[in-house]
């Protein structure tokens, strides 16, 4: 029986980051994919509270939250750090996966699901929150320097994710023109031989986001 | 150089209460700045551009900020008082609640205060939901951290303000019948003394809610 599982979906990028720092740390582990329309009675069981994925097992014990398991992963494995080991800069990449997740992730989603006169407001707000890393990137080939480190994992959904949220939104957030840095990174991000061989398939992503988004907007329909 | 620790906060708010309790539980020596949100000072909106707000932690120079954030930062840089357990998984679990709380309890306190009427019930059932998370995860410890605060109870300083205002709208919601552990635990949080000290005076509070509870509805 594998020492480390992951409950997740394939087509998730909370679940991708933890998969990342896994190989990142050369743990194995046993991938268990969940259907999300139907979860499982193990999920139900690991994660009673959020009931949702990523869920990391060890042994017996079961920790939920992508930002908290990237935390244990760190701290069980050690090596190959993630993190650096100065806290202050600890603290600053911990502020950006923060603003990232809660500013970055939610707004582009937001733009992608906002319609009319909302869409171009919500591409907007988005569209500032995505200068703050151009401005962080600047200066440097990774976020964490030299080589790819906790913040390039926890951003790693941008060169996979936000195109496909452009294209089934119907709305552009990050071109190579208005944001060259994050461009140039996320070509080196996409490149790093541990990032090429575990990113999911671009097509399986547009069905999912298409899928969701009329699913969302079907549910929004239902209301008027 | 002598170490110099800022902290720019707001009395009554109980995310810059957090940052002073763990550095009170450390014993670091700190200067207070008392900011004024309707008349932001330029310091705070140099170290903190992005967001503008408090807390904002300065050490030596460098600026920390997001209570959470910051919470961290004071236990990886003081050793001493520990906020988080030194094993991997109870660290997880601890980190796990205070996210928690600032997640799912946060917004739907917010909402039971702030929110429009229809708004409020809903809100007021959510948050009775999450305490009952956070009550059954106490089991029959004193505090979530154990025989100790740790960084989870530090969080959980919102249940303080959340009793405030309780008395400030005359709602009844953290009673000990449905919340006996949640409740002895707000009593021996409130008596512990350097808590004590790190907390805005409750009546000032209870006061400053009442007359923003009791003034026009602001419409969104």
């Amino acid at each position: 029986m594998a020492e480390v599982k992951v409950i997740g979906s394939s087509a998730s990028l909370f679940c991708l980051r933890v998969e990342w720092a896994l190989k990142f740390k050369g743990v194995e582990y046993e991938y268990l994919e969940e259907d999300l329309r139907n979860k499982s009675p193990m999920l139900l069981k690991y994660n009673p509270v959020y009931k949702k994925i990523p869920v990391l097992l060890h042994h017996d014990k079961s920790i939920p939250e992508s930002l908290v398991i990237l935390d244990y992963v760190e701290e069980t494995w050690k090596d190959n750090p993630l993190m650096p080991e100065d806290p202050y800069e600890k603290a600053t990449a911990r502020f950006w996966a923060k603003f990232a997740d809660e500013k970055c992730i939610f707004g582009a989603w937001g733009a992608c699901r906002a319609e009319g006169e909302e869409k171009e407001k919500a591409i907007e707000s988005a569209i500032e929150s995505f200068k703050f890393l151009e401005k962080q990137i600047e200066g440097k080939k990774f976020f964490s320097g030299e080589q790819i480190g906790y913040l390039d994992l926890v951003l790693g959904w941008i060169p996979i994710y936000l195109n496909v949220m452009e294209e089934v939104g119907d709305m552009k957030l990050v071109g190579a023109e208005r944001f060259p840095l994050l461009h140039e990174w996320s070509q080196n991000f996409i490149e790093t031989p541990l990032i090429k061989e575990c990113s999911p398939a671009r097509d399986k992503l547009v069905n999912y986001f298409t899928a969701s988004l009329s699913y969302l907007r079907s549910l929004e329909t239902k209301k008027q | 150089m002598a170490e110099e620790v800022l902290l720019f906060g707001v009395g009554r708010s109980p995310f810059s209460g957090r940052v002073e309790m763990a550095l009170k539980l450390k014993g670091v020596e700190y200067k207070y700045v008392e900011e004024d949100l309707a008349n932001k000072s330029p310091s705070l909106l140099k170290y903190n551009p992005i967001h503008k707000k408090i807390p904002v932690l300065v050490h030596n120079g460098n600026p920390i900020v997001e209570s959470q954030v910051i919470l961290e930062y004071i236990d990886e840089t003081w050793p001493g008082y520990p906020l988080l357990p030194k094993d991997p998984y109870e660290r997880a679990i601890a980190r796990f609640w205070a996210k928690f709380i600032d997640d799912k309890c946060l917004p739907a306190i917010f909402k039971a205060f702030y929110g429009e009427e229809k708004e409020r019930e809903q809100a007021v059932e959510e948050l009775s939901e999450f305490l009952n998370y956070l009550e059954n995860e106490l089991k029959e410890k004193k505090f979530f951290g154990g025989e100790s605060i740790g960084m989870v109870d530090i969080v959980a300083n919102l249940i303080f303000w959340l009793e405030a205002w309780e008395e400030a709208s005359g709602t009844e919601l953290l009673t000990r019948e449905k919340f006996p552990r949640l409740t002895n635990w707000t009593h021996e949080f409130v008596s512990n003394t350097i808590v004590k000290e790190s907390l805005f005076p409750r009546d000032k509070l209870v006061a400053f809610l009442r007359n923003r509870i009791g003034g026009p509805n602001v419409s969104k």
